[in-house]
This record gives C-alpha cells, structure tokens and sequence, in this order.
C-alpha cells in the first residue's frame, strides 16, 4: 500500500516538474510584470498618510473640477462635462447598440452583395489602424477647416455643426462616439459575418420557397442563430468603451473643459499630470471592477470551454 | 432563369447599394487623409482636400521624417525595435505554457487559467503605477527594453488562450506515436508541434504585432525621450496645441499605419482568423 501510494506521488511529482518545465517561464513574466503590479496597484489605492484608508476612492468619486471628476452630479442633463464615468456610459449606450446592430444588418445585407469581401476588408481597415491615428482622423473629419463633416452642415446651414466638433463642448463626446463608430464597426461586422456564414444555406432556402420575406427570415431565422455572436460582439464593444483611452487623448486630450474625458483619460491625468498616485490607482481600480464586471460572462463562457 | 430574377429583387438592389455606400463611406476619411498629405496645405484649405486638381507633392512626407523637430523616422525604428521581440518572445512562451494547459494536468490547473482570462480583460491603465517604480528601480525607464519586456508579459495571456484552444484541436496520434519511439515532450513540442501550428502563429503573431505596434497607452507613460519615443507618440506630438498643420499631420498618421496594413493585407485570413480566436477562443 505504502508503496503504491510511494509510486502513485512520485507520478504526480513527474507530472508536475513536466507540466511547470512548459508552465515557467509565462510563469515568472507574468508574475514580475503583471500580477505584481495589479496588487501593487490595488494597495497604493488603499494607501492613506498613515493605514489603509478608503480616502483615494471618496477623493476621486466626489471630485467637482470638471477636468478630473468621474460625476458631476449637478450638471446632468445639460451639455458636457457630465463627469468620465458619465461620459463612459453614454458612450457605451449609443456605441454598443449602433455598432452592434449595423454590423449584424450589413453582415446579412452581404449574403446577396456583389465584391463582398472587399466591402468587408475595407469596413475592417479601421479596424487595423492604430488608435491614435484613429482620433486624429475623428479630429480631421470633425474639422471646420479641412474635415467633410462640418463642410456638409454648413451647406445645410446648420451653424452650430458647421464648425470644428472637437472644440466645442456640446459636440466633442459626440464627435468622439460617432468616430468610434467607424473604427469599430469591422470588428461587429467580422464577428457576425463569421456568425451568418455558419447557418445552414437550407434553412433560409426553405423559408424563402415558403414564401418569407428578407425581413422575416432575418428576425426569425438569421437573428437568433447568429445570437451567441451578437452577445459577443456587446460584451467586446462594451470593453472597448470602457477602456477608451488613445482616441481621446489624439482628437480632444479631454477637452474642451473636461467635456470629453474618460475614465482612463482621467487616471492618466491624476498619474501623469498631478503626480497623485493614490487616486489615480483608486481610479484605474474603479475601472478594473467594471471591465472585470463586464468580462465575467466572457471568462465564464471560456471556462464551459465554448 | 431563376437566378437572374433573384438578381433584381428590390432587396438585392437595396443590399447592393447600401453596403457599398458604407463601404465608401468608411474608406472616405482614408482617402481625406491621403490627399491632404499629398497637396499643398493652402489649397486643400482654399478648396477642399476633394478637390483633385493642382499640384501633388511628398514634401509633408519628407519633412515629417527628416526634420528633428517631428522625426517619424526614429519613432518607426524604435517602433520595429519593439514590435519584433515583443511578437516573437511572447509567442514562443506563450505556446510552450498553451502546450501545458492542453495536454499535461497539474496542480492549480484551473486557477491559472482563470488568472490567464482575468488578466485578459485588464486595463492597462491597473499596471502602470508599480511598473513605473519597478522600471525605475531596474534601470529601465525610458528604455525600450523596458517596454518590450511589458509588451512581451502583457501579450502571454491572450496568446495562450488562443494556443490552448488551437492545440486542443490537434489530433494525438502523431504525438503519441513520437512518445512511443523515445521522443521528449521538448522534442515533440520543438518538432512536431510547433511546425504544424504555423497558421495559428501567424494568426496570433499578426495580431500580437500590429497590437504592439499600435500601443500608446504603455508608451506614453515609460518612454519619454525624443530618442526613444515610439511613432505613436511622434505622431500625436505633430498635432500642436493650437494650431495644426494638417498636410504634415495627416502625412504621419499614414506613415504610422503603413506596417500595419501590410500585414493586414499579406496575412488578412489569418489576421481575421485570430481577431475571431481572440474573442471566442476558436482558431
């Protein structure tokens, strides 16, 4: 017995040098240069003068300069500057469903669409660009002196959008949402497209010769199969959103008086800016609860290994 | 006969015509940025960057490049210095952990792949404050080392994900095969596995590259010498705080994408196969 169970460990053993040997060296990286700093960053934001305090998160959520607030709790439901957790959510709230539904339509529209490809390789092209760039090209677009944006409404005669977006506090977040659309649209399109291209072509054939419209194959049919894919692409839009930071530094550094900022941008300004490194750890932890919040259904769907 | 009335149903025509206007619509500001980079700034302010006739000149190119106070070209080079390692070491560490996650059980199996997805959602921004300090106290602050060694970590997570999945679809039997010969698992890792996972590599490599490549955020907070700066942050620093010159702005942003679309367009199947993998884990 005693030696069996002698045999049985030194198995295990070999198993586990076997398994670590492969295992290490992500093992050290990561450790060094990632969890370590995710603790460290947990502790600096419970760090007070003297024992671990809550005061970095009360500083950071009741903060008034509209620069550094995350909710500017007395100016809702005026123009911007709401606050960057303010601004995170009705970015996520027009984003995620615009997105979402227009990559899915258009994957469908594609089915019936001549030199399909290309329409796809040249909506993901957005996709590839760093994102930098994509918010110098929002500033450009959005541009009264050089962009087609305002040119276009100063045909019309619209004053108020004839000039530069980006500059102005009642256009800037808009301006920034409407671009991410159009940086972000290939990834919905790519992922439902994968979706579409997956239903059996029998399906939607017999409900043609059965006389459904392309409305009501879509809804019925085309819809709920590609369902799995359309959660996907919500959940990876609403990430994105989330950690929003390259476009708003590039088109509006947060600008014009905090109009534009995010939660990011914010914890970049109390690191980088301010020096504060207690609140601009609470604040990259507020941010970290709600992407972790978000992803929860992506790690448990990865988990049922799906 | 039947397939030609399906060509003229209303709804074709509608598809046809709106996914092409999309399609122009989203190409459009490439084609903006394009032209304004190659006219002369006043006339693409006096009549429009649409406006096709006049004169087409590479002097924004040149400039952005050549003069000290933009130079493009250090932060292109500096951008290869980090992409090429950061792609390559990841990935072959990465694959050697997915190996291990897909084949071997062991202790604290599950855990470690739960920590591998959480910190795949991670923000960046919940690593930098320590990195900083730990950077500065290794001497690697405002060196590219530093960040390819950051890239390099960060990249392990997604990679393995991706490689586990791709590994676990592979069939055994050569494997098994190998072990009864003598073979070492190394030695089936190095020779026989790794060979035959080439399109996942380069579905993951091409990601991983354009990703590092595209970085602002970790090189904004560790890099900060003019002669070490990446081109993301070069070309942002061509925007002035008031005034911008567009020809020279838009000539960088295009510089700055170039790499990235090559690859792109070279490797566009797996490109789109690991953006898909990325996400739903299958390659």
């Amino acid at each position: 017995m005693a030696q069996k169970n002698k045999a049985y460990r030194s198995i295990r053993l070999r198993e586990f040098k076997r398994a670590y040997s492969f295992l290490l060296p992500a093992m050290i990286l990561l450790a060094i240069f990632v969890i370590y700093p995710i603790i460290g960053t947990i502790i600096i934001s419970f760090e007070g003068e003297s024992s671990l305090t809550l005061d970095n998160y009360i500083a950071v959520l009741t903060e008034k300069s509209p620069s550094k607030a995350l909710i500017l709790t007395d100016n809702i439901g005026k123009t911007p500057p709401w606050g960057a957790l303010v601004h995170n959510i009705v970015w996520i709230a027009i984003h995620v469903p615009v997105t979402t539904f227009l990559g899915l339509i258009l994957a469908y529209a594609l089915v019936h669409v001549y030199g399909r490809s290309i329409v796809k390789s040249l909506v993901f092209l957005s996709m590839v660009i760093p994102m930098v760039v994509g918010g110098l090209i929002i500033r450009f677009i959005f541009d009264a002196q050089v962009g087609v944006i305002p040119r276009l409404f100063s045909l019309i005669g619209l004053e108020g959008l004839s000039r530069t977006w980006t500059a102005y506090p009642q256009t800037a977040l808009f301006s920034l949402i409407i671009g991410s659309i159009w940086l972000w649209l290939g990834f919905s399109l790519t992922i439902h497209s994968a979706a579409v291209d997956s239903i059996p072509k029998s399906f939607i054939e017999a409900a043609r010769i059965d006389g459904a419209s392309e409305l009501q194959i879509f809804r019925h049919i085309v819809a709920p199969s590609v369902w799995p894919a359309t959660l996907t692409v919500m959940v990876m839009t609403l990430l994105w959103d989330l950690k929003i930071f390259d476009i708003v530094y590039a088109a509006t550094q947060g600008g014009p008086g905090g109009s534009s900022t995010v939660l990011a941008y914010v914890m970049w300004l109390y690191f980088a800016r301010a020096l504060d490194y207690g609140k601009a750890a609470a604040t990259a932890v507020i941010l970290t609860i709600l992407t972790l919040i978000a992803a929860s259904y992506m790690i448990r769907r990865s988990l049922r290994g799906g | 006969m039947k397939r030609r009335i399906m060509l003229f149903k209303p709804s074709v025509i509608i598809s046809n015509l709106a996914a092409w206007i999309i399609a122009f619509i989203w190409l459009l500001p490439f084609i903006g940025l394009f032209m304004t980079s190659t006219r002369p700034f006043e006339e693409v302010v006096l009549k429009g960057w649409w406006s096709i006739i006049g004169d087409y000149t590479i002097k924004n190119y040149i400039e952005v490049l050549k003069n000290q106070q933009y130079d493009l070209y250090t932060g292109f080079k500096n951008s290869l210095i980090v992409a090429l390692p950061s792609t390559v070491m990841p990935l072959i560490i990465a694959a050697m952990a997915a190996y291990a996650f897909s084949r071997f059980s062991f202790i604290m199996k599950n855990l470690l792949f739960i920590l591998i997805l959480v910190i795949m959602a991670i923000p960046q921004q919940t690593m930098v404050i320590p990195l900083f300090f730990l950077l500065k106290s290794m001497g690697l602050l405002d060196k590219l080392l530093g960040v390819i060694l950051i890239h390099s970590s960060w990249g392990i997570a997604w990679i393995t994900f991706f490689m586990k999945n791709y590994f676990s679809m592979l069939p055994r039997d050569v494997e098994e095969a190998a072990r009864v010969d003598g073979a070492s698992y190394a030695t089936i890792f190095f020779k026989i596995i790794l060979p035959i996972s080439i399109p996942a590599i380069a579905a993951a490599a091409a990601i991983q590259f354009t990703w590092v490549w595209a970085d602002f955020f970790f090189a904004l907070i560790f890099l900060y010498s003019p002669e070490n700066m990446v081109i993301t942050q070069k070309v942002v620093a061509i925007k002035g705080q008031y005034h911008i010159d567009w020809g020279l702005l838009s000539a960088g942003s295009i510089l700055a994408m170039i790499p990235p679309i090559i690859i792109y367009a070279a490797l566009q199947k797996y490109y789109l196969r690991g953006m898909v993998g990325w996400v739903t884990g299958k390659g």
